[in-house]
């Protein structure tokens, strides 16, 4: 049973009524559907006294190739939005997630997150959606600029997003920043105009779920953000290699998972981009170089002449 | 224009006179050693290969083939620098060492002209007014940032790296080694270059250049070899960011083999960029702008406008002044002041250019290429263009690193930009019309670094270039050239 | 009679005229700049420049015992240096061309005198015409034409036609040489298009300056005027001939032209009959250059006679 705020729980039982439990689909597309692959896995509660169970659906390497299809077939538009629109998509991003946040703070509990822990993190979560919403037509500003070139040409660089950024979760061990860590780094990449694909950490599922539909209840175009549940380990090896994503984003730490991740990406030249020293709750974990990170600068030469 | 097309007359009458430049005041040693901790030194296992001139297949001198020990002796020698000297010392000293390098390549400008030049078969007007003076350029630029590095990171502190492994190819050999050497120093790391094995003469004058200025011993070290000096380098423990210009192939494989390493990488790869003229183009300029796309240093360049897309309209009238606009360009002797179109810069790069000019016959394009008479010996490829071709030509698809163009036609802007982006790289693009808004719209939706707009192959210190996708990661260039040479730390302080 | 001519000569269609970028000409005039032209090349190209001069003078204080000393300049460039060419023409105001002809009686020198209220051109049709055939009947080789700049930059496009076509017809068997007077046209776009009008109208040259205006020529209009030229030959088949006039002193530049000639419309312009300079102090210059080839020593100007 989920445990919602203290209310919801008493009217639950008073009324002893059967509660209705939620299918924790994957995100593709704007739409939830199940994995083609039928595979799944059982998710349990790890706070203490809850018997909350879940099955969580392995994403497969179909699940995520279509993913990747639908971010792609939106990025164009998304990044042709302007950036004063996007700003206040993510900030509606906010809204929702402050008027859920009950049911996140639930939900992380479940996750195995203290109750401070928990409330600490939504708000910071919060927070920092609404810390890149503002970036969004700032970013450009801080890194575009025009080049003072010695030829009559009018020279200046701008950023553009890469394109798809596929994102591999921060390791739950890692203080337990299921929801945090996931928002602080689809937040810089969407902002940007990228669109993005994903994947929940195996213990994490609820979370990521959840904000999915916070994603399909603001005004993300459907595509922007893609939410896959499953193994790391499993689909790792597909992030880094699929040609057709533009830049990588994990967290893993060890030395042979670094390796691997990069051999892949180098198939195609993948921008990889490794955040395992992050730590979400800090304030250096927000930042528009974060942003950068997943932007490719180009530059335009014009002539100045009659 | 209709179809009389009464052609022009370029044989008979006045030619100009051969006005080759001297190469009295060169000096060019029979042999040249490794440059390691400020003083030129033998190979560990004594072995040399020849450097020779390819314009005319003689022998220039000889050249120290660097080992794994000598890699780390260079390496070792680079760090103690950087520990010892280059890393203490005030950023406002170091900006002035960078300066003082920027003035010697001005006041010593004709000598490195004429050393690229019989190196490696560029004109010597290309050199001249192209390589040599934006190398001087690229050091002054980032001299200046060596003391300012803290405005150009808002928020942020930075710190070099280290120790960079430099590794550049033959196309501009002294140009990209400006380009990697000087925001590397700037940055206040120090460097081991590895120039390309076909030219390594113009970074052993630097070489010798950075003794005369007294740059602190270990600071530029340069090892030439081949592909195996540069695994070596890249391979290399103590080497913390690695900086490659070259194939996107050996990209690929050096963002392979460093994986797993702490290195930082910057990889400037390959292109096949679009040059996209439109109907409403200044016609006359584009031609020039094509041919500065394809011609221009043999078409060694990647980011070479090696295809062109040429609006339907127009693409008879376009073809036909650029069939003319070749037969003046002139071939032959790179010395010669008058030389358009100088000597490949070896055997193995024509043989690859040949067979890409067989692939695009036998793939039924139709080939034009200028009369220019090609010179006995040395290596040498006519301007040379294929009309008729698809998304599908090979032609199209890869690059060939040679003076071919492969020449669309489209009907609508969509439809070119479709075409444009067409492709696995995304280094530059071209976009030629006298509608400014149209201007924009094309060149936002090209997918590459550096897009010129009615110009092109335009370089500059103070402008970033790289590329989108399979043509690399980071930028050269421009305060964007800076951060792949630091790295970066946030404070906590709201 | 206008009438006549209009309908011999069509008004181009100007909306294919093609745009013209101007950093891209500075570029390509760069270019030519810096071909080296040395030993043979360059005493040819300084012969041919010599031939190609329209020994010009166009002032109020112009007398006739001043015609005659340029007339005797344009016959005895330089004595001492044997087998030299002579000049093209000689250029004048419509009231010396007898002088002009008295002067260069026996000499296949041409005589081309401006008419059309030069240089300003600020008069009425008929004055024009009526200038334009009392220097034919005066004897005038050439006519060199000022066009009407201010319906140029009106965008009267159908007058400064139709009184080109008006002036040719006028000229008889006379040249006529039409001056865009490109200082005064603002953009290298109108340069384009005034030399689209002209060649339409029947021009046999197209010129750029009159030398009353700054800037006179320069290499950046004259490349647009040759490209002009050029794709009308494309066109037609029919040559045009090109005269830059004002600002080129120097043999160095005049041979910079050359080479743009050569490039932009290959050998067969190299002629007196295709390509002229209109200049004063040009054939010193280039006579020095000259005897420099010949001595190898650097010349002073002492030793060349100014006229």
């Amino acid at each position: 049973m989920t445990p919602k705020s203290k209310a919801q729980d008493k009217s639950n039982t008073n009324k002893a009524r059967t509660r209705v439990s939620k299918t924790y689909k994957l995100f593709i597309a704007g739409k939830f559907p199940r994995t083609e692959s039928g595979r799944y896995y059982a998710f349990t509660a790890q706070s203490a006294g809850s018997s909350f169970k879940a099955n969580i659906c392995t994403s497969s390497r179909k699940d995520f190739r279509n993913a990747v299809v639908a971010a792609r077939s939106v990025q164009k538009s998304w990044a042709a939005a302007s950036a004063c629109l996007r700003g206040q998509i993510l900030y509606r991003l906010a809204e929702i997630l402050e008027d859920r946040r009950d049911q996140f703070i639930g939900e992380l509990i479940l996750q195995g997150a203290s109750i401070k822990h928990a409330n600490k993190e939504v708000d910071a979560s919060i927070d920092r959606l609404v810390y890149y919403a503002g970036w969004s037509d700032k970013y450009q500003q801080i890194f575009s600029n025009v080049n003072p070139v010695s030829s009559s040409h009018f020279n200046f660089s701008i950023l553009e997003p890469t394109g798809v950024v596929a994102i591999l979760p921060p390791a739950a061990e890692e203080n337990q920043c299921g929801l945090l860590g996931m928002i602080s780094n689809i937040a810089p990449a969407i902002v940007g105009g990228n669109t993005c694909v994903f994947l929940t950490n195996e213990k994490q599922p609820l979370t990521a779920i959840s904000f999915a539909e916070v994603i399909q209840a603001s005004d993300v175009p459907g595509g922007v953000v893609n939410i896959l549940t499953g193994s790391n380990v499993e689909l790792m090896a597909l992030f880094a290699s699929h040609k057709d994503v533009n830049s990588l984003v994990h967290m893993e730490k060890s030395l042979e998972d670094n390796k691997k991740i990069q051999e892949l990406a180098s198939e195609n030249l993948k921008r990889v981009i490794c955040r395992s020293e992050m730590r979400w709750h800090e304030n250096i974990a927000e930042s528009p170089y974060m942003i950068e990170e997943t932007q490719e600068v180009k530059t335009t030469w014009h002539p100045i002449g009659n | 224009m209709t179809e009389t097309h009464s052609s022009l007359n370029f044989d008979t009458g006045w030619q100009y006179a051969p006005a080759p430049e001297s190469t009295e005041h060169i000096q060019i040693d029979k042999q040249y050693k490794l440059f390691i901790n400020g003083e030129f030194s033998a190979p560990q296992q004594g072995k040399y290969f020849t450097t020779s001139n390819p314009a005319t297949e003689e022998k220039l001198s000889r050249i120290a083939q660097a080992g794994k020990s000598d890699v780390n002796r260079a390496v070792r020698a680079a760090r103690n620098a950087y520990e010892q000297t280059w890393s203490k010392m005030p950023s406002k000293e170091r900006a002035k060492y960078i300066f003082r390098i920027a003035r010697a390549i001005q006041e010593r400008a004709r000598e490195f002209s004429v050393i690229e030049t019989l190196d490696g078969g560029k004109p010597i007007r290309e050199s001249r007014d192209i390589d040599i003076p934006l190398a001087a350029a690229h050091f002054f630029y980032y001299a200046g940032w060596a003391d300012k590095l803290k405005y150009a990171f808002p928020g942020a502190q930075v710190k070099p790296l280290g120790v960079a492994g430099q590794i550049i190819p033959w196309n501009f050999p002294l140009l990209m080694a400006a380009w990697k050497i000087a925001p590397a120093l700037a940055c206040g790391n120090t460097v081991v270059i590895k120039p390309a094995e076909t030219t390594s003469l113009s970074a052993l004058k630097l070489a010798e250049l950075f003794q005369d200025i007294d740059l602190p011993p270990g600071v530029v070290n340069i090892v030439t070899g081949d592909s195996s000096t540069g695994a070596a380098l890249v391979e290399h423990p103590d080497v913390d960011k690695i900086a490659f210009t070259g194939s996107t192939s050996v990209g690929k494989q050096i963002m392979h083999s460093i994986a797993g390493s702490h290195k930082k990488y910057s990889l400037e790869l390959g292109g096949k960029a679009a040059n996209i003229v439109f109907a409403d183009a200044p016609i006359d300029q584009a031609v020039e702008g094509i041919v500065n796309a394809i011609f221009f240093n043999q078409g060694h360049v990647c980011c070479a406008g090696s295809r062109l897309l040429v609006q339907e309209s127009v693409a008879e009238e376009l073809c036909f002044k650029l069939r003319e606009r070749m037969q003046t360009l002139i071939l032959g002797d790179p010395l010669d002041k008058n030389t358009d179109i100088g000597a490949i810069n070896s055997k193995v790069q024509l043989d690859k250019i040949q067979s890409y000019i067989n692939i695009g016959i036998d793939e039924g394009g139709q080939i034009y290429q200028s009369s220019a008479k090609l010179p006995n010996k040395g290596y040498w490829c006519p301007p040379t263009i294929f009309t008729g071709m698809a998304q599908s030509n090979r032609l199209v698809q890869e690059e060939i690193f040679g003076p071919v163009l492969a020449i669309q036609s489209f009907r609508t802007a969509s439809e070119a930009i479709d075409k444009a982006n067409n492709t696995a790289y995304g280094l530059s693009g071209g976009v030629w019309t006298d509608k400014g808004s149209k201007i924009f719209k094309v060149t936002s939706a090209l997918r590459a670094g550096v897009i010129w707009a009615n110009t092109f192959n335009k370089f500059d210190p103070a402008s970033p270039f790289g590329g989108y996708k399979e043509s690399g990661m980071g930028r050269e260039g421009g305060i964007q050239g800076l951060s792949t040479y630091l790295s970066m730390e946030l404070s906590n302080d709201a | 009679m206008a009438t006549m001519a209009i309908s011999k000569s069509k008004l181009p269609d100007l909306s294919k005229i093609k745009p013209v970028d101007e950093i891209g000409v500075n570029e390509r005039v760069e270019r030519f700049c810096t071909r080296s032209i040395k030993n043979e090349a360059k005493n040819t190209a300084l012969k041919l420049t010599l031939s190609m001069i329209d020994l010009t003078t166009l002032e109020g204080q112009d007398t006739p015992g001043k015609v005659k000393q340029l007339c005797q300049k344009a016959i005895h460039l330089h004595s001492s240096l044997p087998g030299l060419p002579s000049v093209a023409a000689v250029c004048v105001y419509p009231t010396m061309i007898g002088t002009a002809r008295e002067a260069l009686k026996n000499h296949d020198i041409r005589i081309a005198s401006v008419a059309t209220a030069f240089p300003s051109g600020m008069s009425t049709r008929s004055v024009k015409l009526m200038e334009t055939k009392y220097a034919v009947s005066e004897g005038a080789d050439e006519i060199d034409m000022v066009i009407s700049r201010g319906a140029m930059l009106a965008g009267e496009y159908s007058a400064v036609f139709d009184e080109i076509a008006a002036i040719k017809e006028a000229c008889g068997t006379a040249h006529l040489k039409v001056i865009l007077e490109t200082g005064e046209l603002g953009t290298l776009d109108r340069v384009r298009k005034a030399s689209e009008l002209a060649i339409h109208a029947g021009a046999d040259f197209i010129k750029t300056s009159t030398g009353k205006i700054q800037p006179a020529a320069t290499m950046q209009t004259t490349l647009v005027m040759l490209q002009a030229i050029r794709d009308h030959y494309h066109a037609t088949g029919n040559k045009v001939g090109m005269k830059p006039a004002g600002g080129i002193s120097t043999s160095k530049l005049a041979i910079h032209y050359l080479v743009m000639l050569r490039e932009t419309l290959g050998n067969d312009w190299l002629t007196p009959a295709l390509f002229r300079f209109g200049a004063s102090s040009l054939a010193n210059d280039v006579l020095m250059q000259l005897q420099r080839q010949t001595d190898g020593l650097y010349q002073s100007p002492d030793y060349f006679s100014k006229d």
